[in-house]
């Protein structure tokens, strides 16, 4: 599976173009604009990971918005690629409660896994690694989000394992990889014991 | 230590279900009518009389916020803004209250609203919280089908319609103006104050933007009573608080405690302790990532709450507790926090956008020592530059960490800045 090629036009399936009506239904008569990041998410997963020019263009006139507001708004935000990155994004968190628990290891073992460095797509196209900044998963950390899910609780074997699976073509379950029910004490709950 | 009778959040850890029938054995929805129908001033006087505070960060009295909602308008909307845009680092309280207990959320939206006589309410959700954000609309969901949104409340004859807006990575829009930019499709760049968003906020209407945590609380408030929360923690410091608990402890979590809670007491019970003991504590962020550290020595004895911390010059912020060992290199841990603050800084006010990335290059020396004595100075004075000199307060939020590293730990940059020195003699000479 390769990158997704940059296009001359892009437009929403009718899926999509369903789900964009419901998205610019939420808010008032003539503030469409509104929508404009809930679009770009949906135009970004149509394209498999990254926004090339003409979805930024067409979700403009789909929100009869300047495009270069929409522009700005798709560079502004970081969950938005503009350059071609690959369908499966990697992103480790590294911001300094991860950090203190050990994000620079994960930040290793993954790039081991993958055979890319952070902020590269890996040879075959199939993996975008990178950084992110705190991902509020703090007492499950260190963690990393890839595509919508989190994987928390990580050790350089655990983080390893995870994209191993994905590389088969599997997808492990998400969650802490420790087994840890949510964010309950590592030794096990002190609280909500009577109720 | 807070007793299970007294704790809000009864599911915090999702081990009961998120739906709404589950949410309902828990209490939630329970004589909904009635609450609604005590009216907007009484639920007012309640949150006043509560001492209910807000729980995003900046701890400013919510009963009082929302009294500034004008009390007659033109019939146009009015709308409440949740801030669920939880980025703080070290801050992970939000995020299970939208996952596991939703419900509590979506009825604190409806309290608040007639509170304030709001139309509609938009929660902002980060847009990395993509399975929290699912939860969520789901509750919502189930809310509209079980008559609890929309037209008619409950039979109460209070209309009140509640969406959900899904952000795309930008610390910046937890801002509370910067959310509204964000949420009317622009960058999440902050508005200057005045005017405030209850006069001018969403589209120009009436608005006020709460935190998560804050709105979840509302209900059990009312219904439980205002002198119920006001009897825990301190007086101008009550009710019970989510702290999450990061870094070099033995169990990090997220619990419900009382607040005012001493820091070694929520450690050792909740936390099993620091990783290798207590006297091995070097420092603490107690409230998320924009407030000072405070070294052990302060530790010992402090109680987590807003007047005590702000005594010890830092803050209760999120109650982010972010530990740290003595194996931590403390100057490197807000190093990073310095590049933080460089790439989320919208870039809108020069203080920030240059001073961030000048704290960052200038701590990124220090980590290794390469700087002379007295850049320490300099680097305090230019935090200070920042500080209050910026639209909103990211820029204070990065200039507070590096003032606490200096206030702290002055002795352990100046050693690496001497070791450094020496290390080329040293070379030479040998």
């Amino acid at each position: 599976m390769s990158l997704s090629p940059d296009v001359e036009s892009f437009a929403f399936t009718p899926e999509n173009e369903e789900r964009a009506r419901a998205h610019i239904a939420k808010y008032p008569e003539g503030r469409q604009a509104s929508a404009v990041l809930p679009l770009l998410h949906l135009a970004q997963a149509q394209h498999g990971g990254w926004l090339p020019q003409a979805a930024i263009e067409y979700v403009a006139a789909f929100l009869e918005m300047p495009k270069i507001r929409v522009e700005e708004v798709a560079s502004f935000y970081d969950m938005f690629n503009t350059g071609p990155t690959a369908r499966c994004q990697v992103r480790i968190c590294t911001t300094t409660p991860c950090w203190l628990c050990g994000s620079d290891d994960i930040v290793a073992a993954v790039e081991a896994a993958l055979g890319c460095k952070v902020g590269e797509n890996t040879a075959d196209g199939r993996f975008y690694l990178r950084e992110f900044e705190c991902l509020g998963a703090c007492a499950n950390a260190p963690m990393m989000w890839i595509d919508d899910d989190y994987y928390e609780d990580l050790t350089p074997e655990r983080a390893t394992a995870v994209i191993e699976a994905l590389k088969r073509g599997e997808r492990p379950a998400p969650g802490p990889q420790s087994g840890r029910q949510g964010a309950i004490p590592f030794g096990g709950k002190t609280t909500l014991l009577e109720v | 230590m807070l007793q299970d009778k007294d704790r809000i959040f009864t599911d915090i850890y999702g081990e009961k279900g998120p739906g709404l029938a589950e949410a309902r054995a828990r209490g939630d929805y329970d004589g909904l009518k009635d609450l609604i129908l005590t009216g907007r001033e009484a639920i007012v006087d309640a949150v006043k009389k509560s001492g209910l505070r807000g729980r995003g960060g900046a701890g400013f009295p919510t009963g009082l916020k929302w009294s500034f909602m004008p009390k007659e308008t033109d019939g146009g909307p009015v709308y409440l803004v949740v801030n669920a845009d939880e980025s703080e680092p070290g801050t992970c309280k939000d995020r299970e209250i939208m996952r596991h207990e939703p419900h509590k959320l979506v009825e604190g939206c409806i309290l608040a609203a007639v509170g304030m006589g709001c139309t509609a309410g938009y929660i902002y959700i980060r847009g990395e919280f993509v399975r929290e954000g699912e939860r969520l609309q789901r509750a919502i969901d189930e809310a509209y089908e079980a008559g609890l949104l929309g037209r008619d409340i409950a039979g109460s004859g209070f209309d009140f319609e509640l969406y959900l807006h899904r952000g795309a990575g930008a610390y910046i829009c937890g801002e509370e103006t910067g959310l509204l930019e964000s949420l009317e499709g622009k960058k999440g760049q902050p508005r200057l104050k005045p005017p405030f968003p209850a006069m001018v906020g969403l589209y120009g209407r009436p608005s006020t933007v709460n935190n998560v945590e804050t709105i979840a609380q509302v209900p059990a408030i009312l219904r439980r009573g205002a002198d119920w929360f006001a009897g825990l923690g301190r007086e101008n410091n009550t009710g019970t608080k989510l702290f999450c608990i990061s870094g070099h402890v033995n169990h990090p979590c997220t619990v419900e405690e009382e607040m005012s809670i001493p820091l070694r007491e929520l450690v050792d019970k909740h936390c099993g302790g620091v990783r290798g003991g207590w006297d091995n504590l070097k420092a603490v962020i107690p409230g998320g990532s924009s407030v000072p550290l405070i070294p052990k020595s302060v530790c010992d004895e402090i109680r987590l709450d807003f007047d005590d911390l702000k005594n010890a010059q830092t803050g209760l912020g999120t109650a982010g507790v972010i530990v740290m060992d003595r194996s931590t290199d403390v100057v490197k841990a807000i190093c990073r926090l310095s590049k933080f603050y460089m790439h989320e800084s919208c870039g809108q006010c020069t203080p920030c956008r240059e001073g961030t990335g000048w704290l960052w290059r200038v701590m990124t020396r220090l980590v290794e020592g390469r700087a002379r004595p007295e850049e320490i100075d300099m680097l305090f004075d230019v935090s200070r530059e920042i500080e209050g000199h910026t639209i909103c307060a990211l820029g204070d939020a990065a200039a507070w960490p590096v003032q606490g590293l200096i206030r702290h730990f002055r002795q352990e940059i100046e050693d690496r800045i001497k070791r450094q020195q020496a290390a080329p003699a040293m070379a030479a000479a040998s």
